[in-house]
Protein backbone atom coordinates (compact mmCIF):
# COMPACT_ATOMS: atom_id res chain seq x y z
CA UNK A 1 0.00 0.00 0.00
CA UNK A 2 1.07 3.10 -1.11
CA UNK A 3 -0.28 5.87 1.09
CA UNK A 4 0.24 9.86 0.64
CA UNK A 5 -0.10 12.89 3.00
CA UNK A 6 -1.67 15.59 2.13
CA UNK A 7 0.23 18.76 4.31
CA UNK A 8 -0.17 21.97 4.41
CA UNK A 9 1.94 24.92 5.72
CA UNK A 10 0.81 27.52 8.04
CA UNK A 11 1.35 30.41 9.87
CA UNK A 12 2.37 29.80 13.13
CA UNK A 13 0.48 29.84 16.29
CA UNK A 14 1.94 32.67 17.36
CA UNK A 15 2.10 34.78 14.51
CA UNK A 16 -1.00 37.24 14.18
CA UNK A 17 -3.09 35.81 11.21
CA UNK A 18 -4.66 39.14 8.86
CA UNK A 19 -5.30 39.90 5.84
CA UNK A 20 -4.02 41.89 3.15
CA UNK A 21 -6.20 44.03 2.04
CA UNK A 22 -4.20 44.69 -1.07
CA UNK A 23 -4.09 41.07 -2.56
CA UNK A 24 -7.68 40.14 -0.52
CA UNK A 25 -5.26 37.27 0.61
CA UNK A 26 -3.64 35.91 4.02
CA UNK A 27 -0.57 37.95 4.70
CA UNK A 28 1.73 34.87 4.99
CA UNK A 29 4.97 36.79 5.88
CA UNK A 30 6.52 35.88 9.49
CA UNK A 31 7.39 32.31 11.10
CA UNK A 32 5.61 29.42 9.02
CA UNK A 33 4.51 25.73 10.63
CA UNK A 34 3.08 22.46 9.40
CA UNK A 35 -0.27 22.72 9.67
CA UNK A 36 -1.13 20.52 13.73
CA UNK A 37 -4.39 18.87 11.90
CA UNK A 38 -1.78 16.98 9.56
CA UNK A 39 0.35 15.87 12.10
CA UNK A 40 -2.75 13.46 12.98
CA UNK A 41 -3.13 12.43 9.18
CA UNK A 42 0.90 11.70 9.33
CA UNK A 43 0.14 9.77 12.58
CA UNK A 44 -2.64 7.47 11.05
CA UNK A 45 -0.50 6.42 8.25
CA UNK A 46 2.41 5.57 10.48
CA UNK A 47 -0.25 2.99 13.10
CA UNK A 48 -1.36 1.63 9.77
CA UNK A 49 1.57 0.69 8.82
CA UNK A 50 2.79 -0.61 12.39
CA UNK A 51 -0.52 -1.96 12.84
CA UNK A 52 0.53 -5.05 10.83
CA UNK A 53 -2.89 -5.87 8.81
CA UNK A 54 -1.36 -3.79 5.69
CA UNK A 55 1.58 -3.46 4.22
CA UNK A 56 2.77 0.05 3.66
CA UNK A 57 5.39 0.53 1.35
CA UNK A 58 5.55 3.68 1.11
CA UNK A 59 4.14 7.16 2.68
CA UNK A 60 4.66 10.30 0.96
CA UNK A 61 4.04 13.75 1.98
CA UNK A 62 2.73 16.24 -0.56
CA UNK A 63 2.31 20.25 -0.10
CA UNK A 64 1.52 22.82 -2.81
CA UNK A 65 2.88 25.72 -1.21
CA UNK A 66 5.52 28.79 -2.05
CA UNK A 67 9.49 27.35 -2.83
CA UNK A 68 10.41 28.06 1.23
CA UNK A 69 8.40 25.47 2.56
CA UNK A 70 11.50 22.96 2.91
CA UNK A 71 11.21 23.23 6.89
CA UNK A 72 7.34 22.19 6.78
CA UNK A 73 8.14 19.22 4.37
CA UNK A 74 11.04 18.32 6.78
CA UNK A 75 8.93 18.30 9.93
CA UNK A 76 6.33 16.18 7.83
CA UNK A 77 9.16 13.67 6.92
CA UNK A 78 10.19 13.87 10.43
CA UNK A 79 6.90 12.67 12.01
CA UNK A 80 7.31 9.99 9.52
CA UNK A 81 6.87 10.39 6.00
CA UNK A 82 9.69 8.63 3.60
CA UNK A 83 9.98 11.24 0.94
CA UNK A 84 8.19 14.43 0.49
CA UNK A 85 6.68 15.87 -2.82
CA UNK A 86 7.05 19.68 -3.27
CA UNK A 87 4.03 21.17 -5.81
CA UNK A 88 5.52 24.78 -6.31
CA UNK A 89 4.98 27.66 -8.91
CA UNK A 90 4.20 31.18 -8.94
CA UNK A 91 1.03 30.77 -10.53
CA UNK A 92 -0.54 28.76 -8.28
CA UNK A 93 -0.49 31.80 -6.25
CA UNK A 94 -4.32 32.81 -5.00
CA UNK A 95 -5.96 29.43 -6.04
CA UNK A 96 -9.06 29.31 -3.99
CA UNK A 97 -10.29 26.44 -2.46
CA UNK A 98 -11.59 24.22 -6.24
CA UNK A 99 -8.19 25.58 -7.97
CA UNK A 100 -6.06 23.84 -4.87
CA UNK A 101 -8.09 21.33 -4.97
CA UNK A 102 -7.63 20.79 -8.59
CA UNK A 103 -3.78 20.76 -8.27
CA UNK A 104 -3.60 18.46 -5.28
CA UNK A 105 -5.54 16.08 -7.02
CA UNK A 106 -2.88 16.52 -10.49
CA UNK A 107 -0.24 15.74 -8.26
CA UNK A 108 -1.55 13.33 -6.44
CA UNK A 109 -2.51 11.16 -9.51
CA UNK A 110 1.34 11.31 -10.35
CA UNK A 111 1.60 9.10 -7.50
CA UNK A 112 -1.37 6.71 -7.99
CA UNK A 113 -1.53 6.24 -4.27
CA UNK A 114 -3.64 3.68 -2.59
CA UNK A 115 -4.79 5.86 0.27
CA UNK A 116 -4.33 9.61 0.68
CA UNK A 117 -4.80 10.94 4.53
CA UNK A 118 -5.21 14.43 5.44
CA UNK A 119 -6.15 16.89 8.41
CA UNK A 120 -10.18 17.38 8.22
CA UNK A 121 -8.91 21.10 8.47
CA UNK A 122 -6.32 23.82 7.96
CA UNK A 123 -5.62 25.96 11.56
CA UNK A 124 -5.73 29.14 8.68
CA UNK A 125 -8.21 28.46 5.82
CA UNK A 126 -10.55 25.96 8.17
CA UNK A 127 -12.43 25.13 5.08
CA UNK A 128 -12.60 21.20 5.62
CA UNK A 129 -13.22 20.80 2.03
CA UNK A 130 -10.20 19.83 0.05
CA UNK A 131 -10.21 15.97 0.68
CA UNK A 132 -13.53 15.99 -0.72
CA UNK A 133 -12.54 18.34 -3.51
CA UNK A 134 -9.51 15.95 -4.37
CA UNK A 135 -11.65 12.66 -3.98
CA UNK A 136 -13.84 13.50 -6.79
CA UNK A 137 -11.38 14.99 -9.58
CA UNK A 138 -9.56 11.07 -8.59
CA UNK A 139 -12.97 9.43 -8.49
CA UNK A 140 -12.29 7.81 -5.19
CA UNK A 141 -14.61 7.33 -2.59
CA UNK A 142 -14.19 9.71 0.53
CA UNK A 143 -14.79 10.44 4.21
CA UNK A 144 -13.94 13.83 6.43
CA UNK A 145 -13.48 14.10 9.87
CA UNK A 146 -12.63 10.26 10.61
CA UNK A 147 -11.91 9.59 14.23
CA UNK A 148 -11.48 5.76 14.10
CA UNK A 149 -9.66 4.20 10.93
CA UNK A 150 -9.09 0.17 11.02
CA UNK A 151 -7.60 -2.05 7.69
CA UNK A 152 -10.54 -4.61 7.22
CA UNK A 153 -9.77 -6.83 4.10
CA UNK A 154 -8.80 -4.78 1.36
CA UNK A 155 -10.53 -1.42 2.27
CA UNK A 156 -10.96 0.59 5.92
CA UNK A 157 -13.55 0.82 8.23
CA UNK A 158 -14.26 4.25 8.96
CA UNK A 159 -16.24 5.98 12.22
CA UNK A 160 -16.81 9.40 12.37
CA UNK A 161 -19.69 11.97 14.05
CA UNK A 162 -21.88 12.83 11.74
CA UNK A 163 -25.84 15.09 12.27
CA UNK A 164 -27.43 11.99 14.32
CA UNK A 165 -24.38 10.63 15.94
CA UNK A 166 -21.88 8.09 14.64
CA UNK A 167 -21.39 6.80 11.91
CA UNK A 168 -19.20 3.65 10.50
CA UNK A 169 -18.59 3.22 7.45
CA UNK A 170 -16.43 0.80 5.13
CA UNK A 171 -14.74 2.13 2.38
CA UNK A 172 -13.23 0.50 -0.52
CA UNK A 173 -9.68 1.62 -1.54
CA UNK A 174 -7.93 3.63 -3.16
CA UNK A 175 -10.19 6.34 -0.89
CA UNK A 176 -9.42 9.94 0.25
CA UNK A 177 -10.05 10.41 4.36
CA UNK A 178 -9.41 13.27 6.03
CA UNK A 179 -8.90 13.12 10.14
CA UNK A 180 -10.32 14.64 13.08
CA UNK A 181 -7.62 15.72 15.43
CA UNK A 182 -9.34 12.62 18.03
CA UNK A 183 -8.35 9.96 15.63
CA UNK A 184 -4.81 9.78 17.68
CA UNK A 185 -2.45 11.45 19.51
CA UNK A 186 0.51 12.16 17.36
CA UNK A 187 4.22 11.20 18.58
CA UNK A 188 6.95 13.65 18.83
CA UNK A 189 10.00 13.02 16.26
CA UNK A 190 12.86 11.72 18.13
CA UNK A 191 16.35 13.92 17.57
CA UNK A 192 17.50 11.47 14.88
CA UNK A 193 14.29 11.26 12.51
CA UNK A 194 14.41 15.10 12.77
CA UNK A 195 18.31 14.97 11.91
CA UNK A 196 17.18 12.91 9.15
CA UNK A 197 14.77 14.28 7.51
CA UNK A 198 17.16 17.12 5.58
CA UNK A 199 18.53 13.89 3.53
CA UNK A 200 15.34 12.05 2.87
CA UNK A 201 14.48 12.73 -0.94
CA UNK A 202 12.06 15.93 -2.10
CA UNK A 203 10.60 16.05 -5.82
CA UNK A 204 9.84 19.23 -6.37
CA UNK A 205 7.25 19.58 -9.27
CA UNK A 206 5.52 22.56 -11.28
CA UNK A 207 2.53 22.75 -12.94
CA UNK A 208 3.90 21.59 -16.17
CA UNK A 209 5.33 18.43 -14.42
CA UNK A 210 1.68 17.18 -13.39
CA UNK A 211 -0.02 18.02 -16.41
CA UNK A 212 -1.88 21.17 -14.49
CA UNK A 213 -3.87 22.99 -16.91
CA UNK A 214 -2.41 26.95 -16.45
CA UNK A 215 -5.80 28.19 -16.87
CA UNK A 216 -7.59 26.17 -13.90
CA UNK A 217 -5.45 27.76 -11.21
CA UNK A 218 -3.84 30.66 -9.60
CA UNK A 219 -6.18 33.83 -8.93
CA UNK A 220 -7.13 33.66 -12.92
CA UNK A 221 -8.31 30.19 -13.12
CA UNK A 222 -10.41 30.36 -9.35
CA UNK A 223 -13.98 30.16 -9.51
CA UNK A 224 -14.85 32.86 -5.92
CA UNK A 225 -13.07 36.13 -5.74
CA UNK A 226 -12.74 38.09 -2.89
CA UNK A 227 -15.06 41.23 -3.04
CA UNK A 228 -14.79 42.67 0.18
CA UNK A 229 -12.89 42.66 3.47
CA UNK A 230 -14.78 44.08 6.68
CA UNK A 231 -14.43 44.08 10.49
CA UNK A 232 -17.27 42.10 12.23
CA UNK A 233 -19.87 43.69 14.38
CA UNK A 234 -18.42 45.27 17.11
CA UNK A 235 -19.50 43.40 20.55
CA UNK A 236 -19.17 44.72 23.90
CA UNK A 237 -15.37 43.32 25.36
CA UNK A 238 -16.79 40.79 28.59
CA UNK A 239 -15.39 41.46 31.65
CA UNK A 240 -11.97 40.02 32.50
CA UNK A 241 -10.84 38.57 35.68
CA UNK A 242 -7.02 37.24 36.19
CA UNK A 243 -7.21 34.46 39.13
CA UNK A 244 -4.67 35.52 41.57
CA UNK A 245 -6.43 35.05 45.18
CA UNK A 246 -8.99 32.43 44.43
CA UNK A 247 -11.33 33.11 47.34
CA UNK A 248 -11.88 36.36 45.82
CA UNK A 249 -12.36 35.35 41.84
CA UNK A 250 -15.09 33.19 43.47
CA UNK A 251 -16.73 36.11 45.53
CA UNK A 252 -16.74 38.07 41.89
CA UNK A 253 -18.08 35.76 39.82
CA UNK A 254 -20.72 34.62 42.49
CA UNK A 255 -21.83 38.46 42.80
CA UNK A 256 -21.83 38.86 38.87
CA UNK A 257 -24.34 36.02 38.79
CA UNK A 258 -26.10 36.50 41.27
CA UNK A 259 -26.67 40.46 40.21
CA UNK A 260 -27.96 38.86 36.59
CA UNK A 261 -30.49 36.71 38.86
CA UNK A 262 -28.89 33.42 37.45
CA UNK A 263 -28.77 32.04 41.37
CA UNK A 264 -32.14 30.84 42.21
CA UNK B 1 -34.49 28.24 -12.00
CA UNK B 2 -32.19 30.10 -9.72
CA UNK B 3 -30.76 28.34 -6.54
CA UNK B 4 -30.76 24.54 -5.96
CA UNK B 5 -30.92 23.38 -2.18
CA UNK B 6 -29.65 19.82 -0.77
CA UNK B 7 -32.27 18.81 1.69
CA UNK B 8 -30.70 16.48 4.68
CA UNK B 9 -33.41 13.86 5.65
CA UNK B 10 -33.46 11.22 8.95
CA UNK B 11 -35.84 8.69 9.96
CA UNK B 12 -38.52 10.81 8.12
CA UNK B 13 -37.91 14.55 9.19
CA UNK B 14 -36.03 17.10 7.57
CA UNK B 15 -32.65 18.27 9.21
CA UNK B 16 -33.59 21.81 10.69
CA UNK B 17 -30.35 23.62 9.34
CA UNK B 18 -31.83 22.20 5.49
CA UNK B 19 -35.23 23.58 6.57
CA UNK B 20 -33.51 27.04 6.86
CA UNK B 21 -31.62 26.38 3.86
CA UNK B 22 -34.64 25.89 1.85
CA UNK B 23 -36.16 29.37 3.43
CA UNK B 24 -32.63 31.43 2.53
CA UNK B 25 -32.72 30.10 -0.52
CA UNK B 26 -36.13 30.80 -1.95
CA UNK B 27 -35.75 34.04 -0.41
CA UNK B 28 -32.53 34.68 -2.42
CA UNK B 29 -34.28 33.19 -5.49
CA UNK B 30 -37.17 35.41 -4.85
CA UNK B 31 -34.90 38.77 -5.22
CA UNK B 32 -32.69 37.15 -7.99
CA UNK B 33 -36.27 37.00 -10.03
CA UNK B 34 -36.58 32.97 -10.00
CA UNK B 35 -37.18 29.96 -7.94
CA UNK B 36 -35.51 28.10 -5.62
CA UNK B 37 -35.97 24.05 -5.98
CA UNK B 38 -34.87 20.96 -3.27
CA UNK B 39 -33.18 18.00 -3.97
CA UNK B 40 -33.95 14.90 -1.70
CA UNK B 41 -31.96 11.57 -1.76
CA UNK B 42 -32.97 8.28 0.07
CA UNK B 43 -35.08 5.12 0.25
CA UNK B 44 -38.99 4.83 0.60
CA UNK B 45 -39.44 6.68 3.85
CA UNK B 46 -39.21 10.08 0.95
CA UNK B 47 -42.78 10.23 0.80
CA UNK B 48 -44.88 12.27 -1.75
CA UNK B 49 -45.90 14.14 1.48
CA UNK B 50 -42.89 14.92 2.91
CA UNK B 51 -40.88 15.81 0.25
CA UNK B 52 -44.21 18.18 -1.41
CA UNK B 53 -43.66 19.58 2.53
CA UNK B 54 -40.17 21.50 1.51
CA UNK B 55 -43.04 23.51 -0.47
CA UNK B 56 -44.61 25.08 3.19
CA UNK B 57 -40.47 26.75 3.21
CA UNK B 58 -40.70 27.74 -0.45
CA UNK B 59 -39.05 25.53 -2.53
CA UNK B 60 -41.41 24.82 -5.74
CA UNK B 61 -39.96 21.66 -6.81
CA UNK B 62 -38.41 18.98 -4.76
CA UNK B 63 -36.38 16.36 -6.98
CA UNK B 64 -36.14 12.87 -5.63
CA UNK B 65 -33.40 10.70 -6.48
CA UNK B 66 -33.06 6.78 -5.13
CA UNK B 67 -29.57 6.44 -3.30
CA UNK B 68 -28.38 5.51 -0.02
CA UNK B 69 -28.44 8.09 2.68
CA UNK B 70 -26.24 9.72 4.73
CA UNK B 71 -23.46 9.82 2.23
CA UNK B 72 -22.34 12.40 0.47
CA UNK B 73 -21.00 11.14 -3.27
CA UNK B 74 -24.22 9.83 -4.48
CA UNK B 75 -25.56 13.36 -3.44
CA UNK B 76 -22.96 15.09 -5.73
CA UNK B 77 -24.46 12.81 -8.56
CA UNK B 78 -27.70 13.72 -8.17
CA UNK B 79 -26.97 17.71 -7.42
CA UNK B 80 -24.87 17.26 -10.64
CA UNK B 81 -27.16 15.56 -13.00
CA UNK B 82 -30.41 17.67 -12.34
CA UNK B 83 -28.10 21.21 -12.10
CA UNK B 84 -27.10 19.75 -15.60
CA UNK B 85 -30.52 18.98 -16.92
CA UNK B 86 -32.31 21.86 -15.68
CA UNK B 87 -29.66 25.23 -15.15
CA UNK B 88 -29.28 26.15 -12.16
CA UNK B 89 -27.42 29.62 -10.72
CA UNK B 90 -26.50 28.52 -7.49
CA UNK B 91 -26.35 25.07 -5.30
CA UNK B 92 -27.05 25.85 -1.46
CA UNK B 93 -26.39 23.96 1.80
CA UNK B 94 -27.10 24.62 5.45
CA UNK B 95 -24.82 23.43 8.31
CA UNK B 96 -23.90 20.28 8.92
CA UNK B 97 -20.93 17.70 8.03
CA UNK B 98 -22.82 16.32 4.83
CA UNK B 99 -23.09 19.88 3.30
CA UNK B 100 -19.95 20.39 3.40
CA UNK B 101 -18.80 17.13 1.47
CA UNK B 102 -21.62 17.32 -0.73
CA UNK B 103 -20.72 20.93 -1.51
CA UNK B 104 -16.69 20.23 -2.01
CA UNK B 105 -17.98 16.74 -4.26
CA UNK B 106 -19.57 19.45 -6.95
CA UNK B 107 -16.96 22.26 -6.99
CA UNK B 108 -14.81 19.52 -8.31
CA UNK B 109 -17.42 17.96 -10.36
CA UNK B 110 -18.22 21.37 -11.61
CA UNK B 111 -15.15 23.45 -11.85
CA UNK B 112 -17.69 25.39 -9.24
CA UNK B 113 -16.49 28.24 -6.87
CA UNK B 114 -17.48 27.58 -3.58
CA UNK B 115 -17.45 29.37 0.24
CA UNK B 116 -18.07 27.63 3.70
CA UNK B 117 -19.02 28.73 7.16
CA UNK B 118 -21.13 31.11 4.88
CA UNK B 119 -23.58 33.22 7.46
CA UNK B 120 -25.33 35.51 5.16
CA UNK B 121 -26.16 35.99 1.73
CA UNK B 122 -26.65 38.94 -0.14
CA UNK B 123 -27.99 39.91 -3.67
CA UNK B 124 -25.82 42.62 -5.53
CA UNK B 125 -25.29 43.54 -8.90
CA UNK B 126 -27.84 40.39 -10.09
CA UNK B 127 -25.89 37.56 -8.28
CA UNK B 128 -25.07 36.14 -5.10
CA UNK B 129 -22.58 37.57 -2.55
CA UNK B 130 -21.82 34.63 0.39
CA UNK B 131 -19.97 36.60 3.53
CA UNK B 132 -18.15 34.36 5.14
CA UNK B 133 -15.95 34.91 8.93
CA UNK B 134 -11.91 34.26 9.11
CA UNK B 135 -9.59 34.19 11.03
CA UNK B 136 -11.63 33.10 14.21
CA UNK B 137 -14.64 35.45 13.27
CA UNK B 138 -12.05 38.61 13.07
CA UNK B 139 -12.51 40.01 9.75
CA UNK B 140 -15.84 38.47 7.57
CA UNK B 141 -15.09 38.40 3.60
CA UNK B 142 -17.84 39.31 0.78
CA UNK B 143 -16.76 36.48 -1.62
CA UNK B 144 -18.46 36.41 -5.12
CA UNK B 145 -18.51 33.71 -7.72
CA UNK B 146 -16.91 33.37 -11.60
CA UNK B 147 -19.16 31.26 -13.33
CA UNK B 148 -21.77 29.49 -12.76
CA UNK B 149 -23.21 27.21 -10.54
CA UNK B 150 -21.51 29.25 -7.27
CA UNK B 151 -21.55 27.26 -4.46
CA UNK B 152 -22.51 28.16 -1.26
CA UNK B 153 -22.02 26.16 2.21
CA UNK B 154 -23.39 27.90 5.50
CA UNK B 155 -22.50 27.88 8.90
CA UNK B 156 -24.61 26.00 11.65
CA UNK B 157 -27.24 28.06 11.94
CA UNK B 158 -26.76 30.53 9.59
CA UNK B 159 -30.18 30.21 7.93
CA UNK B 160 -33.34 30.36 9.80
CA UNK B 161 -36.40 27.88 8.96
CA UNK B 162 -39.34 30.06 8.41
CA UNK B 163 -42.90 28.61 6.76
CA UNK B 164 -43.71 30.82 3.67
CA UNK B 165 -47.14 30.08 3.70
CA UNK B 166 -46.65 28.22 0.15
CA UNK B 167 -48.41 25.07 -0.93
CA UNK B 168 -46.88 21.73 -1.84
CA UNK B 169 -44.17 21.69 -3.93
CA UNK B 170 -44.06 19.75 -6.81
CA UNK B 171 -42.38 16.48 -6.44
CA UNK B 172 -40.17 15.16 -9.79
CA UNK B 173 -38.45 11.77 -9.80
CA UNK B 174 -35.27 11.81 -11.27
CA UNK B 175 -33.15 9.14 -12.04
CA UNK B 176 -29.69 9.10 -11.29
CA UNK B 177 -26.66 6.39 -12.55
CA UNK B 178 -24.13 6.89 -9.70
CA UNK B 179 -20.65 7.01 -10.34
CA UNK B 180 -18.33 4.08 -9.76
CA UNK B 181 -16.87 5.75 -7.01
CA UNK B 182 -20.25 6.56 -5.22
CA UNK B 183 -20.73 3.05 -4.52
CA UNK B 184 -17.51 2.32 -2.55
CA UNK B 185 -18.46 3.57 0.66
CA UNK B 186 -20.87 1.71 2.14
CA UNK B 187 -22.77 2.94 5.89
CA UNK B 188 -22.18 0.17 8.48
CA UNK B 189 -24.47 1.93 10.94
CA UNK B 190 -25.98 5.33 11.16
CA UNK B 191 -26.62 7.58 14.24
CA UNK B 192 -25.24 5.84 17.23
CA UNK B 193 -25.69 7.37 20.24
CA UNK B 194 -22.87 6.43 22.45
CA UNK B 195 -23.44 7.30 25.94
CA UNK B 196 -26.44 8.40 28.01
CA UNK B 197 -29.22 9.98 26.30
CA UNK B 198 -28.98 13.39 28.47
CA UNK B 199 -31.05 16.59 28.26
CA UNK B 200 -29.31 19.95 27.70
CA UNK B 201 -31.95 21.72 25.64
CA UNK B 202 -34.04 22.56 27.68
CA UNK B 203 -31.90 23.47 30.56
CA UNK B 204 -31.37 27.51 31.80
CA UNK B 205 -28.06 26.66 33.46
CA UNK B 206 -25.57 24.85 31.49
CA UNK B 207 -21.75 23.99 32.77
CA UNK B 208 -19.95 22.76 29.69
CA UNK B 209 -16.28 21.06 30.07
CA UNK B 210 -13.97 21.04 27.26
CA UNK B 211 -10.04 19.43 26.80
CA UNK B 212 -9.12 21.86 29.47
CA UNK B 213 -10.59 19.45 32.14
CA UNK B 214 -7.57 17.37 31.92
CA UNK B 215 -9.36 13.76 31.95
CA UNK B 216 -12.92 12.28 31.55
CA UNK B 217 -13.08 12.53 35.92
CA UNK B 218 -12.50 16.33 35.33
CA UNK B 219 -16.55 15.96 34.35
CA UNK B 220 -16.93 15.42 38.17
CA UNK B 221 -16.58 19.34 38.50
CA UNK B 222 -18.61 20.24 36.22
CA UNK B 223 -21.53 18.23 37.74
CA UNK B 224 -21.13 19.30 41.21
CA UNK B 225 -21.26 22.84 39.87
CA UNK B 226 -24.25 22.13 37.29
CA UNK B 227 -25.92 20.93 40.64
CA UNK B 228 -25.73 23.59 42.68
CA UNK B 229 -26.70 25.49 39.81
CA UNK B 230 -29.44 23.50 39.37
CA UNK B 231 -28.21 22.86 35.74
CA UNK B 232 -27.11 20.27 33.05
CA UNK B 233 -23.76 19.75 32.15
CA UNK B 234 -23.19 20.19 28.43
CA UNK B 235 -19.31 18.75 26.37
CA UNK B 236 -17.38 20.04 23.36
CA UNK B 237 -16.65 17.75 20.74
CA UNK B 238 -13.05 16.99 21.78
CA UNK B 239 -14.08 15.04 24.64
CA UNK B 240 -17.10 13.28 23.26
CA UNK B 241 -14.86 11.93 20.66
CA UNK B 242 -12.62 11.23 23.52
CA UNK B 243 -15.36 9.35 25.32
CA UNK B 244 -15.36 11.58 27.87
CA UNK B 245 -18.82 12.28 28.26
CA UNK B 246 -22.25 11.40 26.41
CA UNK B 247 -22.72 12.67 22.59
CA UNK B 248 -26.12 13.93 23.63
CA UNK B 249 -24.55 15.97 25.46
CA UNK B 250 -22.45 17.44 23.12
CA UNK B 251 -22.86 21.04 21.55
CA UNK B 252 -21.91 22.23 18.00
CA UNK B 253 -21.27 21.60 14.42
CA UNK B 254 -22.66 17.97 14.60
CA UNK B 255 -24.38 17.99 18.17
CA UNK B 256 -26.64 20.72 19.93
CA UNK B 257 -27.96 24.44 20.05
CA UNK B 258 -28.34 25.76 22.53
CA UNK B 259 -29.65 29.14 23.91
CA UNK B 260 -29.62 28.76 27.82
CA UNK B 261 -29.63 31.87 30.28
CA UNK B 262 -26.40 30.73 31.54
CA UNK B 263 -23.75 29.01 29.71
CA UNK B 264 -20.59 28.32 31.83
CA UNK B 265 -17.25 26.86 29.82
CA UNK B 266 -14.67 25.08 31.52
CA UNK B 267 -11.59 24.18 29.74
CA UNK B 268 -13.00 25.48 26.50
CA UNK B 269 -10.71 27.15 23.79
CA UNK B 270 -13.95 28.09 21.90
CA UNK B 271 -13.10 27.12 18.04
CA UNK B 272 -16.01 27.99 15.85
CA UNK B 273 -17.54 24.78 15.34
CA UNK B 274 -18.19 25.15 19.34
CA UNK B 275 -18.97 28.71 19.33
CA UNK B 276 -22.02 28.03 16.91
CA UNK B 277 -23.94 25.39 19.03
CA UNK B 278 -24.22 28.56 22.08
CA UNK B 279 -22.97 32.02 21.28
CA UNK B 280 -27.19 32.39 21.64
CA UNK B 281 -26.54 31.93 25.77
CA UNK B 282 -27.79 35.17 27.43
CA UNK B 283 -24.65 35.13 29.70
CA UNK B 284 -21.66 33.10 28.85
CA UNK B 285 -19.19 32.92 31.32
CA UNK B 286 -15.71 31.30 30.75
CA UNK B 287 -12.81 29.81 32.24
CA UNK B 288 -9.73 28.80 30.83
CA UNK B 289 -5.66 28.96 32.33
CA UNK B 290 -4.71 30.22 28.58
CA UNK B 291 -5.70 34.39 28.35
CA UNK B 292 -5.52 33.89 24.38
CA UNK B 293 -8.00 31.65 24.73
CA UNK B 294 -10.56 32.48 21.77
CA UNK B 295 -13.53 31.87 24.16
CA UNK B 296 -12.32 35.21 25.67
CA UNK B 297 -13.98 36.81 22.60
CA UNK B 298 -17.07 36.79 23.16
CA UNK B 299 -17.36 35.74 26.92
CA UNK B 300 -19.05 38.39 29.13
CA UNK B 301 -17.11 37.55 32.18
CA UNK B 302 -13.91 35.60 31.46
CA UNK B 303 -11.65 34.18 34.12
CA UNK B 304 -8.39 33.14 33.36
CA UNK B 305 -7.15 30.71 35.49
CA UNK B 306 -7.21 27.06 37.03
CA UNK B 307 -10.60 25.54 36.79
CA UNK B 308 -9.44 22.66 39.09
CA UNK B 309 -9.01 25.23 41.90
CA UNK B 310 -11.78 27.65 41.06
CA UNK B 311 -14.60 25.11 40.42
CA UNK B 312 -14.92 23.26 43.72
CA UNK B 313 -14.61 26.49 45.44
CA UNK B 314 -17.83 28.24 43.71
CA UNK B 315 -19.71 24.73 43.47
CA UNK B 316 -19.65 25.32 47.69
CA UNK B 317 -19.74 29.04 47.55
CA UNK B 318 -23.32 28.37 45.07
CA UNK B 319 -24.70 26.11 47.98
CA UNK B 320 -23.73 28.18 51.01
CA UNK B 321 -25.44 31.04 49.24
CA UNK B 322 -28.61 29.40 48.20
CA UNK B 323 -28.71 27.64 51.78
Amino acid sequence: MKICVLVKEVPDAAVEKRMDQGSKRLDRSGETTLNQFDTHAIEAAMQIREGGKADVEEIVAVTMAPADAGRTLNKAVALGADRSVHLTDESLAGSDVCATGYALAKVLESESPDLVLLGQQSADGECYTIGAVVADHLKMPSLTQVIKLDVEGAGLRCERQAEYGYDTVDVELPAVISVGDAINEPRYPSLKAIMGAKKKQRDTKGTGDVGIEADRVGAEGSRTQVLAINPPAEKAAGEIIEDEDTNETVERILAWLDERKLIG
Amino acid sequence: MSILVYALHYEGEFNKNSLGAVSEGAKLAKELGGEAAAVVVGGDDLTDELCASLGGYGASKVYRVKGPEGLAQPVVDAMAKVIADEGFKYALFGGGLLGFEIGAGLTARLNAGVTMEVTAVKVQDGGLVAERPILQDSAIVDVGYVGEPGIIIGRLNAFDATESGDGAAEVVDVDVQLEDHSTKAVMVTRGEQRGADVNIEDADILVAGGRGLGKAEGFDLCESLAEALGGAVAATRAVVDAGWYPYAAQIGQTGKTVAPKLYLAAGISGAIQHKVGMQSAENIVAINKDANAPIFEFSDLGIVGDLNKILPKLTDAVKAKKG
